[in-house]
């Protein structure tokens, strides 16, 4: 997942009611049900598959690897994420119900959403009554600020987004080095053990979201010194919501039992249904397949989609299609059309992409309708609030393109006959099938791409993410997606398309470097706009202009085709994260 | 005969010394060339340049190679420390130094994994040494024969077919469909011995079944070779019974090179039984050398390596100290 973002508090303007209304916030959490469906094909989607509240059992989910960190001021994974909240609890969560109400927050050890001051650049949550560790002992405010403050130990605790959503939005975040070297950072306030107060350098309204994020998880400092301690952390995490750590061996297994310690009363959001969570790390992903379909295991967690052999033995078994769903991402997939790079600085030529692209083949690329996901023609993606559908570059009636119109595009830049240039892409995954997809599209108008592939561990932060880097290789095409980390227009273009969130000295997420005044000036109205339809209206405007800048060639709005084992129960897709949420699951059996 | 080994032995740390100097600079100076940094696979991708200073001052990724190289030698000898002040990190003997991804000592990774490789290694050598040899033998007396035939139809089979093939097949109808074998994944013999063999019958018969045909048809092809010797015409007109001309003078000459090869399968596996124990999820060495390549996760990936090809040197060392008791004509000086 994508998730590279700055947050900048500059764009979003003081209001003090902007914060309740745009982050969707309750007060007492959310009742853990939605409505009840039968098991059907894509059920999950929008209902609740075989609701129930039996408890006991013991859910055996399987996954390809290790979680990039049990630590949760270090992990970045979407499932990740998602399988923390088992054993975890944030200040606030993203909601654990089904349909479009999962992409808002509600309180989790806080009340409710958080009350503002000062023009709203003061922030306090009020703590639940009844919040502990796995230790027994109370959840203080000071654990919450402890555990944001290790996010800014980037030396220490490498990889996680804290630093980077926080650091501009905090007074004194962009020099504090994390508690380990920068001690106490006083913008959080934490001298009342039961509220904890945030003082920002300005009014944000997405703070909730943020706080729903795994950095809010509470940490004792105790428990974060000595060996066990810093890097290591993420071995000796303790929990706070009702499992805990039975255990850990990375990549291989992690075991969850029961976390007496736990409180229902503290608790509205979690059931606890099974006695035990078992997962095993490291499988093919063909036998994980094959384990979930046989019924030895009961849900691959990662999300991404099964496997093509699993993927026919679904789609064409009716016993086996009751139990799939083919569930929105929230990425979009696209070609970032690089305008620092010749000819591409020309938007003819970028245009001339635009139209010579075979968006059918570059469907097919991601694995088709079923495992890639729908056409995309703009860079929304369609579960965001936002979403108006627009096609400003048509790709004729079967989609493989505009050959005509982009021939007119190349006159219109000066290069009738095309022009060479180069794409980059990941060079494992699915990345290399769609520069070759894209190659050969643009091939029928001239325009010679040369694939440059690249190992994803550097492609992102020091690839296309290194503007300096996109400019000396020359890579005017690359590949790339995008998902929010919290499913709201801001948390979705910000990053992307703000041209003052542009990172020259690496992590750029702009990887075209877009920076136009007019739709900078589009994301501060829509973060300051107070009525939802007005702000939809705005981010929707800021979707056509980068359209129209050519910088962006959406192709696929992200699927995949996802299993959930019969016996599980509670069963349905969280919208906050594209995949099944992991919070309330129970079994039959 | 002790002269000899040690000779070896200092031969083994020379080469040693070579793998870890090629190793260390194919993966942190290599990058440097193609304008690559090293720092950023630990800098994750949320990296700006101030993380990724912080970074190299923590690795010690800003001094040059030949400092980085020293440390890291020194570091499996003496320990080493990472950081300063409160987040300084220990890395005790033998430091391999930290995972880049996920934190973890590459010293504990690797020996963490040690039983898994062990366990499928030596039980599959085990399987496929008796089997494979049994069968060659066999062939080779009943040369010509429909059991000769067929095995080495099989062998052929078996040289033929890589693992992720008869792994995938095993799973899908040992596991998958009768169920005899199912959730497979690596139980500790500690925790439960019955649980551990179980759950290694697959992949032991999947691997032994590639190595078996190869020693079937190595044996075979041997013991023809020896059978046709004079000394064996000499033993037979001697009057010795059959058995104890194949056992004693067949069968010992034919075994050298089954022993040669042996060694230098047992050693490679070892160091990671790579498509195996990715094919049934096994967390062993070559399953964490597959992750730590995929992830750029340089220190692993140079920590498994070393290690590696430290067993395929010993292993060495060992087959040729072996040769001297199975063929007396070896002689050492």
């Amino acid at each position: 997942m994508s998730r590279n973002k700055l947050v900048k508090a500059g764009s979003v303007a003081a209001v003090l009611a902007l914060g309740a209304a745009a982050c969707g916030g309750s007060s007492s959490g959310s009742k853990p049900t939605s409505t009840g469906v039968k098991a059907t094909y894509n059920a999950a989607i929008g209902g609740v598959v075989n609701k129930s509240t039996k408890v006991g059992g013991t859910i055996n989910y399987v996954a390809s690897s290790d979680f990039d960190s049990l630590d949760p001021a270090r992990t970045y994974y979407a499932y990740s994420w998602d399988y923390q909240r088992i054993y975890q609890r944030t200040l606030m969560m993203f909601k654990p119900v089904a349909g479009k109400d999962g992409a808002s927050v509600t309180g989790d050890l806080a009340t409710g959403a958080g009350a503002l001051s000062d023009g709203g650049k003061t922030v306090t949550y009020t703590l639940r009554d009844g919040i502990t560790f796995e230790t027994g002992a109370a959840i203080k405010s000071a654990d919450i600020k402890y555990a944001l403050e290790r996010s800014f130990a980037q030396d220490v605790i490498n990889g996680g987004p804290g630093a980077t959503y926080l650091s501009p939005i905090l007074v004194g975040g962009k020099t504090y080095k994390g508690p380990y070297k920068g001690g106490d950072l006083a913008s959080i306030d934490a001298t009342d053990p039961k509220k904890i107060v945030f003082h920002l350098t300005k009014a944000f309204a997405d703070f909730d979201y943020l706080m729903a994020l795994p950095i809010s998880t509470p940490v004792p400092k105790a428990s974060d010194t000595g060996r066990n301690g810093g890097a290591n952390y993420q071995f000796h995490v303790v929990s706070s919501g009702p499992y805990k750590i039975a255990t850990y061996q990375p990549g291989k297994v992690l075991n969850l039992v029961r976390n007496t310690a736990w409180k229902k009363d503290s608790d509205p959001n979690r059931l606890a249904l099974p006695d035990k969570i078992n997962l095993i790390e490291g499988l093919d992903s063909a036998d994980e397949d094959q384990r979930v379909l046989a019924g030895s295991a009961d849900m691959e967690i990662e999300g991404t989609g099964v496997q093509q052999d699993a993927q026919s033995k679904i789609l064409t078994n009716p016993t086996n299609k009751v139990n799939a769903d083919n569930p929105s991402t929230g990425f979009t997939r696209y070609i970032s059309i690089q305008q620092t790079v010749a000819p591409l600085d020309n938007v003819h030529c970028r245009r001339a992409v635009q139209y010579a692209a075979d968006k059918v083949a570059l469907q097919f690329s991601r694995g088709g309708p079923i495992a890639g996901g729908d056409v995309a023609t703009q860079l929304t993606p369609p579960n965001l609030s936002s979403y108006k559908k627009i096609d400003p570059y048509p790709s004729g009636s079967d989609n493989k393109g505009d050959l005509a119109k982009a021939k007119d595009e190349l006159k219109q830049c000066g290069k009738p006959s095309g022009f060479t240039t180069k794409i980059a892409t990941s060079n494992k995954g699915k990345g290399p099938k769609t520069a070759e997809a894209l190659q050969q599209g643009l091939k029928r108008v001239g325009i010679n791409a040369q694939i440059v592939a690249v190992d994803p561990s550097t492609y992102y932060s020091g690839v296309i993410g290194l503007p300096s880097n996109v400019k000396k290789q020359g890579l005017g095409l690359a590949v790339a997606g995008w998902g929010p980390d919290f499913p709201t227009p801001y948390g979705f273009f910000e990053s992307i398309v703000d041209g003052r969130a542009i990172k020259k000295d690496g992590g750029n997420s702009n990887y075209a470097e877009l920076n136009d005044p007019a739709i900078n000036s589009l994301i501060d109205q829509a973060g300051s706009e107070t009525d939802a339809s007005k702000r939809n209206d705005l981010w929707a405007q800021v979707d056509q202009k980068v359209m129209d800048a050519a910088v962006i060639l959406p192709f696929v709005a992200d699927k995949a085709l996802t299993y959930r084992g019969p016996r599980l129960t509670n069963v349905y897709i969280n919208q906050a994260f594209g995949i099944y949420d992991f919070v309330n699951i129970g079994v039959t059996s | 005969m002790g002269r000899f080994v040690i000779r070896r032995l200092l031969g083994v740390v020379v080469l040693m010394f070579i793998v870890s100097a090629a190793t260390f600079a194919v993966f942190f100076l290599g990058p440097k060339f193609v304008g690559a940094d090293v720092a950023r696979n630990f800098c994750g991708r949320v990296c700006n340049e101030q993380s990724l200073v912080e970074v190299k001052a923590k690795l010690g990724l800003d001094k040059p190679i030949y400092d980085q190289y020293g440390a890291y030698v020194k570091g499996i000898f003496v320990g080493r420390t990472f950081g300063s002040g409160e987040t300084a990190r220990d890395c005790p003997v033998p430091c391999l130094g930290y995972s880049f991804k996920t934190d973890l000592p590459v010293w504990n990774q690797m020996t963490d994994r040690l039983p898994v490789t062990f366990s499928l290694a030596i039980g599959a050598g085990l399987i496929w040494l008796v089997s494979g040899v049994a069968v060659g033998i066999l062939s080779a007396l009943r040369r010509g024969t429909l059991f000769d035939r067929a095995a080495m139809s099989v062998a052929l089979a078996g040289v033929s077919l890589p693992v992720y093939f008869t792994g995938l097949v095993a799973l899908s109808v040992f596991s998958y469909k009768f169920k005899w074998f199912v959730n497979v994944h690596y139980s500790g013999f500690t925790d439960n011995p019955a649980e551990w063999a179980k759950n290694l019958v697959l992949p032991w018969i999947c691997l032994a079944f590639l190595y078996a045909a190869t020693y079937a048809r190595l044996t075979r092809a041997n013991m023809l070779e020896t059978m046709g010797e004079d000394y064996i015409r000499t033993a037979r007109a001697k009057g010795l019974p059959e058995k104890v001309v194949i056992r004693k003078h067949g069968f010992r000459a034919a075994l050298t090179p089954i022993v040669t090869i042996f060694g230098l399968d047992l050693g490679g596996l070892l160091g990671g039984a790579i498509l195996t124990e990715s094919v049934f999820g096994f967390p062993g060495v070559g399953k964490l050398a597959v992750d730590a390549i995929g992830q750029q996760d340089l220190p692993v990936i140079l920590g498994v390596t070393l290690f590696a090809g430290f067993f395929i040197v010993m292993a060495n060392l060992i087959v040729d100290v072996l040769y001297a008791y199975v063929d007396p004509r070896v002689r050492y000086s």
